[in-house]
């Protein structure tokens, strides 16, 4: 069992990559916290159980809000929504940007030409206005919607990166030879071509999850989503309309501050890591260990001397 | 279990159709040089040529890189549509807009080797899987076990065993000369009765070279028709029995290999052969020192005039006019120079 060769990959990607592990503890406590909120928070998440802004206690671990409720709690039924939302935008955004980047520089000529002028324009949206200004018009709106739109405007990068991959794999001769071969476009599409592609889909995907949480998390903070789901960025927006800082309540605002902080620097930790698995070039950190080390002996050298 | 050359022998017969011919006349491929928008520069990539490649024969084409040799081998699998000119397959027109050859049945006639063995196998991929799709795609009959039992005879033929373990390889887990014999293995499969081997051995070891020629020397003594590419005069003398040379686009000599090699008549023959290295010999005249530093010219449908008269020491004002007529010098060896008639 220990012989297949993804969990050979495994092995190798986590010896001695501090940043990989460190990411993926995060990551999977944050998702196992959340999934699990019910079981962990013994109270409701819109449940008044005590007075507001109780600084945090062994009753209340992280205090409560200004209308008494439970910010443990919320942190970890928010979690779920805002997990869920940054992970289906980047979902929605990594397969239009597979689909467009691929098609494109597969089959070039029309329909590269099309699909890169849609590509420059939605590229060229300013992205968090043309945000702002979709939810406001659409009024407050449900998470879902947040992820939709946020997935609906955020491909165009990803496209261009796969499409020029593509492009530079669409002329290796195992492709031609496949096209010799008989093989049908889907299937040199699927089975040839994005397998190669993999690193990068996956990198692409979890930046995309970084910025689809922060999206998120900004457009509820500026009261353009709904605020009676609770989620990290809602749980922002109350803390910020009852001025929880300037009343000294400081773990209102830091808790879901934090959880953000904390996740997505779990997801751009791993993300690095599979940087330096793409793109070797990246993997300094065992040369400059070594080099250190070479430093501290010939100094040492030096000095007896 | 059925043996394995039982089981060649049954496959042998699915795939075997009448001994047939692979022929290109008049080929004229052009491509595009400017955007998209304005096409209207084109560069003649190959130039009016026709050729011949029988069964249990092979044909070497020679030239310099960019002479048009991978576009003709490209324009038979149709991985580029010729722009003028007939390719027949066993004297069917593969490209006739009625009654068209389907790409599946063309694949299995036709097959190609790549020059580099590193990019010609998908790194993500097993040996198994380069072996697997070519079966399931043109031996439908085959199932389950006579999969398996046929992939591992064509591995043994092509001499890498054994073929359990390399069957389950990655393809960088190989050598470059055991990577090249996946490749041909691959083309094999089908059942490929015309093989294009474009520059086959060029990007491997030297020492690992003539295992490859020979082993598709071998598949030529079993019948397959070879078009075999290359820059080294030398390799197509000892693996073809028929040579052609080709110079921007153009077939200026051909004919039986030995006769092309041992008394080439056109002067850029004269030229590459001058070029081959060889212990003892000194460099000759000064052919290559007075006329290798002109431009090799960039062939265009409106060009006119011998590619070479730029390069040749023996060129006239003619050359410049017209591209001079086929003449025969020997029983199977064929120049067009004007050269000759002086």
């Amino acid at each position: 069992m220990f012989s297949h060769p993804f969990i050979k990959f495994l092995g190798r990607f986590y010896r001695g990559n501090t940043a990989a592990i460190l990411g993926s503890v995060i990551i999977a406590t944050v998702i196992f916290m959340s999934a699990c909120a019910s079981v962990i928070a013994d109270n409701e998440p819109n449940k008044r159980v005590a007075r507001g802004h109780q600084p945090p206690s062994a009753e209340l671990l992280l205090g409560s809000t200004r209308s008494g409720k439970d910010v443990f709690s919320q942190v970890l039924h928010g979690g779920q929504i805002s997990l869920l939302v940054a992970f289906s935008a980047s979902a929605i955004t990594t397969l239009i940007a597979v689909a467009v980047g691929i098609s494109a520089g597969y089959f070039g000529g029309r329909i590269d030409e099309f699909l890169m002028s849609l590509t420059n324009v939605v590229l060229v949206f300013p992205q968090l206005p043309l945000l702002i200004i979709l939810a406001a018009f659409l009024g407050q709106v449900g998470p879902l919607v947040i992820a939709l739109i946020i997935g609906l405007s955020s491909w165009a990068w990803g496209a261009r990166v796969i499409r020029s991959q593509t492009m530079a794999i669409r002329n290796k001769e195992f492709i031609l030879a496949a096209e010799v071969m008989g093989e049908s476009k889907w299937r040199i599409i699927f089975v040839e071509i994005l397998p190669n592609l993999i690193s990068i889909v996956v990198g692409g995907a979890m930046g995309t999850c970084i910025y689809a949480l922060m999206a998120e998390a900004g457009l509820e903070f500026l009261g353009l989503g709904d605020p009676t789901i609770v989620t990290w960025g809602t749980m922002l927006f109350w803390a910020q309309s009852n001025s929880a800082f300037v009343v000294g309540a400081w773990w209102d605002m830091v808790v879901p501050g934090a959880a953000i902080a904390i996740f997505g620097g779990g997801l751009a930790l791993l993300n690095m890591s599979i940087d330096q698995i793409s793109n070797p070039k990246l993997k300094t950190g065992g040369y400059i260990k070594t080099w250190r080390r070479m430093k501290v002996e010939v100094e040492a050298k030096r000095a007896a001397l | 279990m059925v043996s394995s050359n039982q089981l060649m022998a049954n496959v042998a017969d699915i795939t075997n159709e009448q001994m047939g011919t692979l022929e290109v006349e008049n080929l004229v491929v052009d491509f595009a040089l400017d955007s998209a928008l304005f096409k209207r520069q084109y560069m003649r990539a190959v130039n009016s040529v026709s050729l011949t490649i029988k069964a249990g024969e092979a044909l070497a084409i020679v030239g310099e890189s960019g002479s048009g040799k991978s576009t003709c081998a490209r324009a038979l699998t149709r991985l580029y549509k010729p722009t003028d000119g007939v390719l027949r397959l066993n004297g069917q027109d593969i490209n006739c807009p009625e009654n068209q050859i389907s790409q599946a049945h063309l694949a299995k006639q036709i097959q190609m080797i790549f020059q580099d063995p590193f990019g010609s196998l998908n790194p993500v991929h097993t040996i198994r899987h380069h072996l697997y799709r070519p079966i399931r795609i043109h031996l439908p009959r085959l199932e389950g076990n006579e999969i398996e039992d046929y992939m591992l005879a064509t591995l043994e033929r092509v001499g890498l065993s054994p073929a359990k373990q390399t069957a389950d390889k990655f393809p960088h887990e190989l050598s470059g000369g055991q990577r090249q014999r996946v490749a041909i293995a691959r083309a094999l499969t089908t059942g490929a009765k015309f093989i294009l081997a474009d520059e086959p051995i060029s990007m491997l070891d030297v020492s690992i070279r003539l295992g490859i020629l020979n082993l598709m020397t071998d598949m030529k003594d079993e019948g397959i028709g070879f078009l075999y590419i290359t820059h080294d005069i030398a390799t197509a003398r000892y693996f073809a029995e028929r040579t052609g040379v080709m110079y921007v686009g153009h077939m200026v000599e051909w004919g039986e290999s030995d006769s092309v090699t041992q008394t080439p008549h056109h002067p850029y023959t004269q030229l590459l052969i001058s070029a081959v290295p060889e212990v003892g010999r000194k460099r000759e005249n000064s052919i290559s020192k007075d006329h290798s530093k002109s431009q090799i010219p960039l062939w265009k449908p409106e060009s006119k005039g011998c590619p070479f008269a730029g390069r040749c020491p023996k060129v006239s004002n003619v050359c410049h006019e017209r591209m001079p007529d086929v003449t025969q010098v020997a029983e199977d060896h064929f120049v067009r120079c004007f050269a000759l008639y002086k």
